[in-house]
C-alpha cells in the first residue's frame, strides 16, 4: 500500500510454513464463532427437509458453501426436481468465481495440487481473511501456508457444527417452526450487506418478483427473480452519478 | 438416488468455479459486466428464497396479520439492519414467531 506517512514497521516475525499456518488459523477463529450456529441450524434443517443424515453431512464435505446448502435443503424439501436444486447451488455459488479471480495472482507459483486444495477451501471467509494478508507487506513466500490454515479451520468447524445441527436436529420436536430458520439464517445474512443503493435495489426486486412468479413451475421462479434482481443492480448502479 | 447425484455434481460445479481463475494462471479476469452482475447474485437469490419463505403461506400471497411470519420476519429484518449481528437476527426472529404464534393462537 502506498503511503506518505512512515508506517511503524512491524517486528520482522519469522516466517515459517508453520508460522503462517497457525497465523490463518487464529485469524478465522472470531469467523468460526459466528459460522458455528449457521451450521448447526444448516444441519437440523437439512434433517428436517428429509435429508438423509450421511447426505446433509456429505453435502457439508463435498460443497463446503453455507447459503447455497441452505437454498438446496429447502428445494429438497419443496420437491424440487434435481436439475433445478444443482443449478441453484452453481448459480449461488458462481460469485465464488471473483474470488478465485482476486487471490489467482498470488497463487500462479504453487502446485497444481497445492491450487487445488486451496480452491476447495475458497470459501467467503476464507478469501476474506486470505486475500487481506496477502495484500499485507511482508514475506509472501509461506502465505499460502496461512490459506490453508484458515481453509481447514473453517471446514473443519463446517463440518463439526453439521454434525451437531443433525444430531440436534433429530431431537428437536416437529412443533418447532425450525423452517422460519432458513429465513431467518437468510435475512441475518443479507441485510447487513445491502448498503448501497444498487445493492437493496436488487434485493428488493429479487423479492418482488418471487412473489410475481412463485407459481412458476419445477421453482423457477427462484432463479427467474435472482436473473430480475441482478439486472436492476446493474442498472441502479449505472446510473448513479 | 437423486440426492447424491445433485450433491456430487453441485460439489464438481462449485469446486470448478472456485478453480477457475486460478487454474489460467491469474491470467485472464472476468469482463467488468460479468464481475459486477456477480456480486448480486448473491443479495438477489437469497432475497428471492427470503420473500418466497415468508409471504406465501399455503401456497397463497399473505399480507394479513395473522401471516405471523411476515411480522417476525420484519422485526428479524430491523434487528439485523441496526445490530448486523446474525445469532440476535435469528433468536429474536425464532422469538417472536413463537410468541406471536402463542398470541394469536396461529
Amino acid at each position: 500500500m502506498p503511503s506518505n506517512t512512515p508506517q511503524p514497521v512491524p517486528l520482522p516475525l519469522e516466517s515459517s510454513p508453520r508460522s503462517q499456518f497457525w497465523a490463518g488459523t487464529r485469524a478465522v477463529l472470531p469467523l468460526v464463532i459466528g459460522v458455528f450456529p449457521f451450521g448447526m441450524i444448516y444441519g437440523a434443517l437439512a434433517l428436517a427437509a428429509g435429508l438423509p443424515a450421511l447426505a446433509a453431512q456429505s453435502m457439508s464435505a463435498i460443497v463446503f458453501a453455507g447459503a447455497s446448502q441452505f437454498a438446496a435443503a429447502q428445494l429438497f424439501a419443496g420437491g424440487t426436481p434435481a436439475l433445478m436444486v444443482t443449478l441453484t447451488i452453481v448459480v449461488l455459488n458462481l460469485r465464488h468465481a471473483l474470488y478465485s479471480a482476486s487471490i489467482a495472482p498470488y497463487l500462479k507459483p504453487l502446485s497444481p495440487l497445492w491450487k487445488s486444495l486451496l480452491a476447495y477451501l475458497l470459501t467467503d471467509e476464507a478469501y476474506a481473511v486470505s486475500i487481506l494478508h496477502y495484500d499485507r507487506p511482508g514475506d509472501q513466500r509461506f502465505k499460502h501456508w496461512f490459506f490453508l490454515g484458515s481453509g481447514l479451520t473453517l471446514w473443519l468447524n463446517w463440518q463439526i457444527s453439521t454434525a451437531v445441527g443433525i444430531f440436534l436436529g433429530a431431537v428437536i420436536p416437529g412443533s418447532w417452526s425450525l423452517d422460519f430458520s432458513l429465513a431467518l439464517t437468510f435475512i441475518a445474512m443479507v441485510v447487513p450487506t445491502l448498503r448501497d443503493r444498487p445493492g437493496l435495489a436488487a434485493a428488493l426486486s429479487a423479492g418482488l418478483a418471487a412473489i410475481a412468479l412463485y407459481q412458476l413451475p419445477y421453482n423457477l421462479g427462484v432463479i427467474a427473480a435472482a436473473i430480475v434482481g441482478i439486472a436492476v443492480g446493474l442498472l441502479v448502479e449505472r446510473g448513479k452519478p | 438416488m437423486s440426492v447424491w447425484l445433485v450433491l456430487i455434481a453441485s460439489g464438481v460445479l462449485t469446486f470448478a468455479t472456485r478453480l477457475s481463475f486460478i487454474a489460467l494462471l491469474g491470467r485472464y479476469e472476468p469482463p467488468p459486466l460479468v464481475k459486477r452482475g456477480l456480486r448480486f447474485i448473491p443479495p438477489a437469490v437469497l432475497s428471492a428464497i427470503i420473500f418466497q419463505e415468508v409471504l406465501i403461506r399455503g401456497g397463497e400471497l399473505s399480507l394479513t396479520f395473522a401471516n405471523t411470519r411476515l411480522l417476525a420476519g420484519s422485526l428479524a429484518v430491523l434487528v439485523a439492519w441496526r445490530t448486523r449481528n446474525p445469532l440476535l437476527t435469528i433468536i429474536i426472529g425464532m422469538g417472536a414467531l413463537t410468541a406471536l404464534n402463542l398470541i394469536l393462537g396461529v
